[in-house]
């Protein structure tokens, strides 16, 4: 495999999207930095102009004003194209192409800019190991004889086809149940700690942004930002009304699926302690465990079922606040 | 007009209702001839009706306006009576095989327009976002995506259109001595049975001949349309 390419930065700067007739923008003044290979997961109500603003990026939405740069480069100074050739693109629908086996599907952008066949086979059959669809059973399937779980995969491998530095996400998992939607996610970010890809993840569903996201930024209808941080600090200091009702009343249980026992100070085991949990444990289960079994306590244990410490519900109140 | 072969069968003589003897005698100068002929005509109506449709329909589906007044026109072209164009157009263009032709490939635009334009526009809207997210020009987007999508509805109007024209194609012997019409136009004077109806049964054949063709092109053409849902 190829060394992935050096990530990029993106940056929106102002930007803004008015369309005609309309008294709303549906992106207004949107300042943010996406660091080189984080995932930054746009949610919101519908109408907060989350896609709108994913488009800003690969020009399929022109600016109204302001700017994005991709890599310090303003996307007004490149060619609509080959701008779009560089960016992965994935959408709800996926979108492969009805005619085209799986494999001229992951092709598609190798094929436009040019590579030689062999090139083209030999990273067809890489991305399609990448997504988990063995080449030798998908290569020569149509869309038409794919799960919608499969259809997705081939449309992350299409869009990693040319190893983008830069991904646009819209919503690719909505469409999903819920179990292929986990998987999914999973495999998502298994192949973003390969790849290091600046990501933009447009979701409605908190939770999926608490899981893929590194920052999350919050808009509110009209394409306003409401507040753009990591998952933990949006959880425990929600900036107003909106976000907080936003991310849920649970949002104490949400930071604490956020972190896992093996992170956190823990006290002495002294005597014995029940219930028993792995430290790979999230918070949020070890409390459920602990409320479960009426303990105030918990015993921590490594690997090798070695107690590491003890976890105390006061120690648990602590760590939130 | 019975043929003076001088030694016309019984059949023939009773002018039942097929004799395959007189099919057998007039094979090579009378029916294969017409049958040639007939291909011929279909073959450059159809081809030259398509060419029109196909280009107007591109530019219909990047500019809607001109789909009104294309389809306005090709309808009442297709409305207006064979006989009575060929009459129309005989003063302008002679009884010539242009005559013809210009009748036939009119009467094959209707279908021919709607079919491809509809093809068109059939691709999803999610596959041609899609595309353009990936960076296809539009060029791009209508030769490698739109296009081989619209293969199955063009092939369909081509079917039609290609039939209708070889049955429609009979009448062409009102204006030349040209196709399976000729034959059948000389056998109803003396009202000769087996003339008509070999005449009919070869463009009936022919119909079917080359309908089957289309599917069988389509079906090389388009696998993607037939393969198995579950793999």
């Amino acid at each position: 495999m190829k060394a992935p390419r050096q990530a990029v930065e993106i940056v929106f700067d102002h930007a803004t999207k008015r369309y005609p007739g309309r008294t709303v923008p549906a992106v207004d003044d949107l300042s943010l930095t996406i660091p080189p290979g984080e995932v930054c997961c746009l949610v919101g109500p519908s109408g907060g102009g989350k896609t709108t603003a994913m488009k800003l990026v690969n020009r399929l939405v022109e600016l109204s004003s302001g700017d994005v740069r991709v890599d310090g480069r303003s996307v007004r100074s490149l060619d609509q194209t080959e701008l779009r050739r560089g960016i992965g693109y994935v959408i709800q629908q996926v979108g492969l192409f009805p005619h085209m086996s799986v494999a001229e599907n992951v092709a598609t952008v190798p094929k436009l800019l040019g590579w030689s066949r062999a090139a083209i086979g030999e990273r067809v059959d890489e991305l399609l190991d990448l997504v988990d669809l063995p080449a030798r059973d998908y290569r020569s399937r149509y869309a038409l004889q794919l799960s919608g779980g499969e259809r997705q995969r081939v449309g992350l491998a299409r869009a990693l086809a040319a190893d983008p530095p830069v991904m646009l996400m819209d919503e690719p998992f909505g469409a999903l149940d819920p179990i292929t939607r986990a998987r999914l996610q999973k495999e998502l970010l298994r192949i973003q700690g390969e790849l290091r890809k600046t990501i933009i993840f447009v979701t409605h569903d908190i939770d999926e942004a608490i899981l893929v996201g590194d920052r999350i930024a919050i808009l509110r209808e009209g394409g306003v930002l409401v507040q753009y941080d990591t998952p933990d600090a949006l959880l425990a200091h929600p900036a107003d009304e909106f976000v907080a009702r936003f991310v849920g009343a649970d949002r104490g249980l949400k930071r604490l699926s956020l972190v896992r026992l093996a992170d956190v100070p823990l006290d002495a085991p002294n005597g014995t302690v029940t219930p028993v949990a792995p430290e790979g444990t999230t918070l949020r289960d070890a409390l459920s465990l602990m409320l479960s079994e009426r303990s105030q306590q918990l015993l921590v244990v490594d690997a090798d079922d070695r107690p590491t410490g003890v976890l105390t519900l006061e120690r648990l109140t602590e760590l939130l606040a | 007009m019975i043929p003076e072969f001088g030694k016309a069968s019984g059949c023939v003589e009773e002018n039942r209702f097929f004799c395959v003897d007189w099919v057998r005698d007039n094979w090579a100068d009378v029916l294969q001839p017409a049958l040639v002929e007939h291909v011929k005509l279909t073959a450059i109506a159809v081809a030259a009706g398509f060419a029109i449709a196909f280009v107007a329909a591109l530019v219909a589906h990047r500019f809607r306006l001109v789909e009104g007044p294309f389809a306005a026109f090709s309808a009442i072209v297709y409305t207006i009576p064979s006989i009575a164009l060929f009459q129309l157009l005989v003063p302008v263009t002679g009884l010539s095989v242009l005559t013809v032709e210009i009748a036939l490939v009119g009467y094959t635009l209707l279908i021919l327009f709607r079919n491809v334009l509809e093809g068109l526009r059939s691709t999803p809207p999610e596959v041609l976002e899609a595309a353009r997210g990936m960076g296809y020009t539009r060029r791009q987007t209508l030769w490698r995506v739109e296009l081989p999508l619209a293969l199955p509805a063009i092939v369909a109007g081509l079917r039609v259109a290609t039939v209708s024209t070889i049955a429609l194609a009979t009448i062409a012997a009102f204006v030349i001595p040209e196709g399976l019409g000729r034959p059948i136009f000389i056998a109803l004077r003396d009202y000769f049975k087996t003339e008509i109806v070999a005449a009919g049964l070869l463009a009936i054949a022919l119909a079917l001949v080359a309908d089957a063709l289309l599917v069988l092109a389509q079906r090389a053409l388009t696998p993607w349309a037939h393969a198995r849902r579950t793999a």
